[in-house]
């Protein structure tokens, strides 16, 4: 767990974070997203100490960040930046290798590692550990990028605009294999972006931060319910929140005892997806499976467009 | 309508089956053949020389052949051969050049006599010249690896000195110089490499740390860089001048300072006015070395926990070298020319036969001490050219 308490960084006359207090829980997704210039990439350096906050204090599990060295605290926390940063002097298993080399691992324990992290990002140990940076593409490096923070088991994860450099299609993917991996490795992240549809999708809780200040700290779906004010409505967008909303349920949700439909959906869909389909299709209602075939339920047209009005 | 008049040209020279180098190095190969004397004979090493031209110098079949390859050589540049084909006309050209210098001066030296001195003429000098600039450019079409590039250094080196020191070209006038000197030839190239080399080390040790220093402190850079920018507008014999009376009044007063052999001429005031030379191009190389580092990379490794001497020493150095290695090129081939003018102070190296030779109004002993020079400088130049190469050929 992350505990952020006042934390205030100025530059001079300006105030770049302003007593910025939040909680980010362990083992959850954070993602603290705001225009350029809102602080938001200070506030997440400050936590790694790149940044020294002017006042205020951080701790990490129970741990005031400032009671030890910055090398040492910034070593048992992962930090993945937008461009990848990659070493491109360093072959790919000597890019992942940088931190367990810092804390002194032995060669073995360090080559284990590596190929371990190689295949959990699919990167065939045997072609990829050799390769140099340039020799990858744009997604293999972030890829590269990430596994490189993950190297010591960090229990804290800090992603500044991890994704920003990759292509939509791409970046859809990395966004998806994100999610997974958090899950399977339950490690705390704490995500920064410009991008709301990105933390949208995959913050368990949202941080909108302006000009130094955070505005509200939620659910992604009480951002669009109950914005703190006008600028958090603004960022959230207003035209198609209903459609946003939808996005962030899923059909499983819904799914109730009903007659067998001809049109079945996957448990997984979210609601926006699913409704789309049903208009497609024409459809009135749909079965919704999960994953091994078995049927949950049904799911109507009616039942959506009730789950969206926020009347 | 000049343009026009140019493109014309240009077109009508691009349909013809023409290289326009090669136009050039023709007319200039012909020109040195016909207009130039191939070899000057004279009675010794002071009085005016005879100037022959190729078929006086050598008996006529072997003037003949040797115009004949000449000639092949020649086509080879007019025509739009490809590179190898090139290169090795002129590798040729230049290897029967010499030949038939050597052989003319075996044959125009009277049998023991060491007083006359045969030398290759201006136009033999033209022609070596010329197919030179057909070797450089046929290789620059090359683009051969690093590695291939220093091993045929090397093996011409090896050529060189395996055919000097065989004897072949022991009649000719250069020669002649260097078999007077020969003990003395060694001293001062070694003498040479020492300056050159001592002062480029000296200056490294001193310009890294310094270029750090300027990265880091922008307001430092100004300073410094403004201060070493100073000392390199000094004219080198200005400054070998200007630190002989300092040195010289250090010599006197602390006994320690002469005991380990500093004073106001030779070694002491040449190494020193090198070593300032020498800092600019390195701590400027270094400065803009480190500001092309990826800031990403750097952020990262902070990020991952280095410590900053980590990061300096395994991030931001290991991809400033090419362009910190750039600089120490430049620096020790400016120094090896930069030595010659040092012997004006007394400091030796093979400047000592240049400045003995113009006194003397003994040509062939400037050469001994211009040839070995420029070679030592062009080799310098190929050697790091080659490892800045291979250093940025691994990631850009």
């Amino acid at each position: 767990m992350i505990r952020i308490e006042e934390l205030t960084r100025r530059y001079g006359d300006s105030t770049v974070v302003d007593h910025v207090s939040m909680q980010v829980e362990r083992g959850t997704i954070t993602v603290v997203v705001g225009t350029s210039g809102s602080g938001k990439s200070t506030l997440l350096r400050m936590i790694n100490r790149l940044v020294e906050p002017t006042s205020g204090r951080v701790s990490i599990d129970g741990r005031d960040t400032s009671t030890e060295s910055a090398a040492q605290l910034r070593r048992r926390i992962g930090y993945v930046i937008q461009g990848h940063g990659l070493f491109p002097h360093r072959s790919v298993a000597e890019n992942i290798a940088t931190v367990p080399r810092l804390l002194r691992w032995d060669e073995a324990r360090i080559a284990a590692r590596v190929a371990e992290l190689l295949r959990i990002f699919q990167l065939d140990p045997a072609a990829y550990a050799g390769k140099y940076p340039h020799q990858l593409s744009g997604g293999q490096q972030q890829r590269v990028g990430v596994a490189r923070a993950l190297a010591a088991s960090p229990a804290v994860l800090l992603m500044d605009e991890p994704f920003g450099a990759l292509d939509p299609i791409i970046r859809a993917k990395a966004q998806d294999d994100l999610l997974e991996l958090q899950r399977r490795l339950g490690t705390t992240i704490l995500l920064v972006t410009h991008d709301m549809d990105e933390a949208f999708r995959l913050g368990d809780r949202v941080a909108v931060m302006n000009q130094g200040r955070l505005l509200q700290y939620d659910r992604p779906a009480r951002l669009l319910t109950d914005p703190a004010d006008d600028f958090v409505a603004r960022m959230t967008g207003s035209a198609d929140r209903a459609l946003k909303l939808l996005a962030l349920r899923s059909a499983a949700e819904l799914a109730a005892p009903g007659p067998v439909e001809e049109l079945r959906l996957a448990s997984s869909a979210s609601l926006r997806d699913a409704l789309a389909e049903l208009v497609w299709r024409g459809a009135a209602a749909a079965t919704v499976v999960d994953a091994g075939g078995a049927v949950l339920g049904r799911i109507s047209v009616d039942a959506i467009l009730a789950a969206g009005c926020h009347a | 309508m000049t343009e026009a008049v140019l493109r014309t040209g240009r077109a009508s020279l691009d349909r013809l089956p023409i290289d326009a180098l090669g136009v050039l190095l023709a007319v200039f190969g012909c020109g040195a053949l016909a207009a130039l004397p191939f070899m000057v004979a004279k009675a010794n090493r002071i009085v005016p020389g005879r100037p022959l031209g190729l078929f006086e110098a050598l008996p006529v079949p072997v003037a003949l052949a040797c115009a004949g390859v000449l000639a092949c050589a020649g086509l080879v540049a007019l025509s739009r051969a490809g590179a190898r084909w090139r290169l090795g006309a002129a590798l040729l050209g230049i290897v029967v050049v010499a030949l038939a210098a050597a052989s003319a001066a075996d044959a125009l030296t009277p049998p023991g006599n060491r007083v006359v001195r045969i030398a290759p003429g201006a136009g033999c000098w033209v022609l070596l010249a010329a197919l030179g600039l057909l070797a450089v450019d046929a290789l620059t079409r090359l683009r051969p690896r690093p590695l291939v590039r220093v091993l045929l250094l090397a093996m011409a080196l090896a050529i060189a000195i395996s055919a000097l020191a065989h004897g072949t070209f022991d009649h000719l006038s250069i020669m002649r110089e260097y078999q007077v000197n020969s003990a003395r030839f060694g001293r001062e190239l070694r003498q040479h490499l020492w300056l050159a080399l001592g002062s480029l080390a000296a200056a490294v040790v001193v310009a890294l740390p310094l270029g750090v220093l300027c990265h880091r402190l922008p307001r430092l850079r100004g300073a410094i860089l403004g201060a070493l920018n100073s000392v390199q507008t000094i004219p080198a014999i200005a400054l070998f001048g200007l630190l002989m009376a300092p040195l010289g009044a250090l010599a006197a007063a602390v006994p320690l300072a002469a005991a380990i052999g500093i004073r106001g001429i030779g070694t002491a005031p040449a190494l020193l006015a090198l070593f300032l030379y020498s800092l600019l191009p390195v701590v400027a190389n270094t400065v803009v070395g480190l500001e092309r580092v990826a800031p990403a990379a750097v952020d990262a490794a902070h990020g991952m926990g280095m410590t900053r001497w980590q990061v300096l020493r395994g991030v931001e150095f290991p991809l400033a070298l090419p362009v910190i290695v750039t600089g120490i090129r430049i620096v020790l081939v400016q120094n090896i020319g930069l030595v010659a003018v040092a012997a004006l102070i007394g400091a030796g190296g093979l400047g000592a036969f240049i400045f003995q030779g113009i006194g003397q109004t003994a040509i062939d002993l400037v050469l001994l001490g211009a040839i070995p020079t420029v070679v030592l400088a062009m080799s310098a130049a190929v050697l790091l050219d080659a490892l800045v190469e291979s250093m940025q050929r691994v990631p850009a």
